[in-house]
């Protein structure tokens, strides 16, 4: 059951992808990203990752992806697109790159071999029904990590701030 | 389980990048790298069954990195647009030999 | 700093500073301010000539004329100096006379050194501001002021239409103070700093009417040529610290005999010194600078060019006899180059029509004497024919200067452009200018050797000592000294001769100047006559005060009735006394004939009579000779008379096979070495780089994808890596 939900949603995230590239409307290319987005969640929840996959559809699919709409909607990109793809040599030169990244990709994962549950996945279950789904994420995430945790913070408050300065028409 | 995972992550991957190279629209562009980090996220995920929780908290924090970068990311697209009325990357070629 | 150099100015105008040497009675009465006003009159003629420069220049800007000195501009530019040139010499020279006074009361056993600061203080090596007054630097100091003064009255005279009159005195001023500074420095070091000021100054004289270009070359190769020299000189003065580790005088000579006898290190350091005497002292085979060096305003070559610059390089072997009597190769070198160079300067100055380059080759032919003289032990001799070669060298120079100021003034009232300085244009100048004539005969006497003038007692010593050199017992090469002594009696005289050649072609015969322009000669103004009789009498007398023990009882010294006899001799006794101890352990006793037999007193008769001989015959050959005006002259000279008249051609010979192939050899550096080899290099590099990074550049499309692209390729390079 799971193996089966798992190639649904992989071919759906697979689908949303190229769907992404090869879309010649901005907003299509966002709607198949949203979708792909949603299809991870659920690999996600397959891979008892319940948290992270809220927080995909809460902030990818939800914030991230309506931010890309309003700024495609703001510069009035939504009508009169025309096809940007690249063709030619560098088409070729790109397939033949990306073709050249999936075989070691394909080989490493070849020599890897099959991989399986292991102690660190067996206490993730354990903290997960101890804790909660939440809780233990929150439990590394508030003790170990609590500084670059932080440092995320003032990241992102530097971002807002970088973000309005860069879009406002008069500095 | 976990292969399978990390495979469909090298696909995301991939497909990433390459409408990442053939694109010239800036926002798909980033879209096509959104993928890719969402694509290393899955396979950050599909190892935290192995090694422990740590790959999930990384995850975290990935997309912490993910929305500050789009957010100024937009930000400096609008601007370029502004000067452009613009977002094909061809047209920014003022940086060149 | 500032303080400190005021407080020593202090020190120096109260003649501050203890005496070195304990226990003598002398004290050197301001020692300090004899050097020091010279260099104040520098300051002060610098500053006019400055002044005066200035406003010439802004005159020329404002579109006026190149005006040096009219008339109306004399009151700053020409009565100032005319009393602080002259005046400071004379406060130099009164303070000196103090000194030598003082001198003559005590017996100075040694050195009195007077410190003033440290100079240069670099780990064990200590150097001295310190002025040392002994016998030799007293009688330098009485003949660089002495002399000096007259001169600068001279000048008065010679250079008062000159527009560069201040900067005239301003280099003169300085002059005579490098010139001190070199003969009272104590140490080799500060001596060196006085050898290369003269030979600044030298050079700045030398070049004075720098606008005619022939003459600036002439101050040039008077420099380069030095530079050889002082380069012997530094390697000298290194030596002797690696010796002592000192170069002060009194340390050095004290410590001299810790040093084998005839040994390599000594011989190399005497050796070396030599040099630097051959190059300022324009001996062989450096000798070629002095002759153009009469580019110059004639007192210049008075005072630089027969006096007192060129004579440093005996003072040098003088100062170092402790140093050249333990070296008997270095001695009879020293004794060698001083013979030849007599002889060959003497043949030259036979054919020579310039009247100041007569006497330039007579000033290298005499430096040779002295050369010969200290080369044969005989430091006191040496110094004696320096003293008297500047009375009547300066005299000679001086009144030839009376004669081409004369000259240039009738060539000038009658705008002819005729050369005021050759003797074919000359020729019964005898009516003209009558002091000029008799005070030049006396120096002509003089230098000729004819008794009882100063020259005779003092090239007769020279003479003398060169043959009782060869002849004692242990002389090195006794061969080499009699052949040394035949040369300088033979230069002896060709000294007659040229000199009374040079005489009766100026001031005999017949007038050749010209009928409008000998109504212009007139005899030289009082500022100028007076220092040629005061030379004059000097020249006739000036031997008297050393005639040698041998003859002072013969007729030929007053029968032994004169009281000063061997006075100079006994003055520099102390100094040269432990040169003389090293010689006679060494060689032994002097022999006392010459060496075809005869003593002293025959060979000296032998000499003046003989000199005398060719005086007469020469006035009466030259004098009955058709000399005719340059201009008239188409005389083709062939043979031997062409080769000294174009003096053995060895500029010709430097030119050919020194001058060009450094010329030669800095073209190639120049052209292949330099424009080729080193900037094709750096070009080399330059393109290579601007192609890499043109190359590069290309990559730098402007296109976000080729970017993305390149970074793939990266990614995956590094990717790759990974693998194997």
């Amino acid at each position: 059951m799971v193996t089966i939900l798992f190639y649904l949603f992989a071919g759906l995230a697979i689908g949303g992808a190229i769907g992404v590239v090869m879309a010649k409307s901005p907003v299509g290319s966002l709607l198949f990203m949203v979708t792909t987005l949603a299809a991870m969640a659920a690999t996600f929840v397959l891979l008892e990752a319940h948290f992270l996959a809220a927080i995909q559809i809460i902030v990818y699919a939800g914030a991230i992806m309506v931010l890309f709409l309003f700024v495609i909607m703001l510069l009035n990109l939504g009508h009169d697109y025309q096809r940007d793809l690249k063709g030619g040599a560098f088409a070729v030169l790109s397939f033949a790159i990306v073709g050249a990244i999936s075989g070691l990709l394909a080989q490493r994962l070849g020599a890897a071999g099959s991989s399986d549950i292991t102690a660190g996945g067996v206490a993730i279950d354990a903290a997960i029904a101890e804790h909660g789904a939440i809780g233990a994420i929150a439990q590394p995430l508030y003790t170990t990590y609590v500084v670059p945790f932080e440092i995320t913070g003032i990241l992102l408050l530097v971002a807002i701030v970088g973000a309005l300065v860069l879009a406002k028409k008069e500095v | 389980m976990i292969t399978e995972a990390l495979v469909l992550s090298a696909i995301l991957f991939v497909i990433g990048t390459f409408g990442f190279l053939v694109r010239r629209n800036a926002i798909i562009m980033f879209l096509c790298v959104e993928l890719q980090l969402n694509a290393v996220n899955l396979s950050f995920v599909a190892f935290s069954r192995m090694w422990g929780i740590d790959g999930q908290i990384f995850v975290f924090f990935v997309m912490t990195v993910a929305a500050a970068e789009a957010a100024v990311g937009l930000a400096i697209i609008i601007s370029i647009f502004r000067h452009y009325e613009t977002v094909n990357v061809d047209s920014f070629n003022l940086l060149k030999w | 700093m500032v303080s400190g150099v005021f407080a020593s100015l202090i020190a120096l105008t109260q003649g501050g500073g203890q005496a070195a040497a304990e226990g003598a009675h002398f004290e050197p009465f301001l020692p300090g301010l004899v050097v020091l006003l010279p260099l104040l009159g520098f300051l002060a003629n610098g500053i006019l000539a400055l002044r005066h420069g200035r406003a010439s220049a802004d005159a020329v800007r404002a579109g006026g004329e190149f005006n040096l000195g009219g008339p109306d501009s004399r009151p700053s530019t020409h009565t100032l100096p005319t009393w602080i040139g002259p005046g400071v010499m004379a406060g130099a020279f009164l303070i000196t006379l103090v000194n030598f006074g003082r001198m003559l009361g005590v017996h100075l056993e040694a050195p009195v050194v007077v410190h003033y600061w440290t100079w240069m203080a670099t780990g064990t090596f200590t150097v001295d501001a310190a002025l040392q007054l002994d016998q030799l630097s007293m009688i330098m100091m009485m003949i660089i002021t002495g002399v000096g003064f007259l001169i600068h009255v001279f000048s008065v005279g010679y250079m008062k239409e000159d527009p560069g009159y201040p900067r005239y005195f301003a280099y003169l001023n300085l002059f005579v103070f490098f010139m001190l500074v070199l003969v009272m420095g104590s140490s080799y070091a500060l001596m060196f700093v006085g050898w290369e000021g003269v030979g600044l100054c030298s050079y700045l004289l030398i070049g004075f009417w720098f606008a005619d270009r022939e003459k600036a070359d002439a101050g040039k190769k008077a420099f380069i040529v030095n530079r050889i020299g002082d380069v012997g000189f530094l390697i000298a003065m290194f030596l002797l610290y690696k010796a002592f580790h000192t170069v002060d005088f009194v340390p050095v000579f004290a410590e001299a005999e810790t040093l084998a006898y005839g040994g390599a290190l000594v011989t190399a350091i005497t050796l070396f010194f030599f040099l630097g005497a051959v190059g300022k002292s324009a001996q062989m085979p450096l000798y070629v600078w002095l002759p153009d060096a009469m580019a110059g305003p004639t007192p210049v070559s008075a005072l630089i060019h027969a006096a007192t610059m060129v004579t440093a390089g005996v003072y040098l072997v003088a100062r170092s006899s402790v140093l050249f009597a333990l070296s008997p190769v270095a001695s009879a070198t020293v004794a060698g180059v001083g013979a030849l160079t007599a002889l060959f300067a003497a043949t030259i100055a036979l054919k020579q029509n310039d009247i100041k380059k007569v006497l330039a080759y007579s000033t290298v032919s005499q430096l040779g004497y002295m050369f010969v003289g200290v080369g044969v032990g005989a430091y006191a001799a040496g110094v004696f024919h320096l003293m008297t070669h500047a009375f009547f060298k300066a005299l000679l120079f001086l009144g030839s200067g009376a004669v081409i100021h004369a000259m240039h003034h009738a060539y000038h009232s009658t705008h002819r452009h005729e050369d005021a300085q050759d003797m074919r244009n000359m020729g019964g100048l005898k009516a003209y200018m009558p002091i000029t004539w008799a005070t030049m005969w006396v120096a002509t006497l003089a230098i000729a050797g004819i008794w009882p003038f100063a020259g005779f007692f003092s090239k007769d010593e020279i003479i003398w000592q060169t043959a009782a050199f060869g002849g004692a017992a242990g002389a090195p090469f006794p061969t080499l000294y009699t052949i040394y002594w035949i040369i300088a009696l033979a230069a002896a005289m060709l000294t007659a001769f040229y000199m009374t050649r040079m005489m009766v072609m100026t001031f005999h015969g017949t007038n050749r100047t010209g009928e409008a322009e000998a109504k212009q000669l007139h005899e030289a103004p009082a500022t100028m006559w007076i220092p040629l009789a005061v030379l004059a009498a000097l020249s006739a007398f000036g031997g008297w005060i050393n005639v040698p023990e041998a003859i002072q009882n013969s007729f030929l010294g007053g029968m032994g009735a004169f009281p000063m006899s061997e006075w100079l001799h006994h003055w520099l006794e102390p100094l040269t006394a432990q040169a003389h101890h090293i010689q006679e352990v060494n060689l032994g006793e002097l022999s006392h004939s010459a060496p075809f037999g005869g003593g002293e007193v025959l060979w000296a008769v032998l000499s003046t009579v003989a000199a005398g001989v060719v005086v007469l015959l020469t006035i009466r050959t030259v004098g009955r000779q058709k000399i005719v005006s340059v201009a008239e002259d188409t005389t083709e000279l062939t043979g031997i008379s062409a080769l000294l008249y174009n003096k053995y051609y060895v500029d010709e010979i430097y030119d050919r096979f020194i001058v060009q192939p450094i010329i030669e050899a800095s073209r190639f550096c120049w052209r292949v070495v330099d424009a080729r080899i080193i900037d094709g290099t750096v070009n080399a590099v330059g393109l290579v780089s601007k192609g890499i990074g043109w190359g590069i550049s290309m990559f730098q499309t402007g296109s976000v994808n080729t970017y993305a692209f390149i970074l793939t390729v990266g990614v995956l390079v590094i990717l790759g890596a990974s693998l194997f």
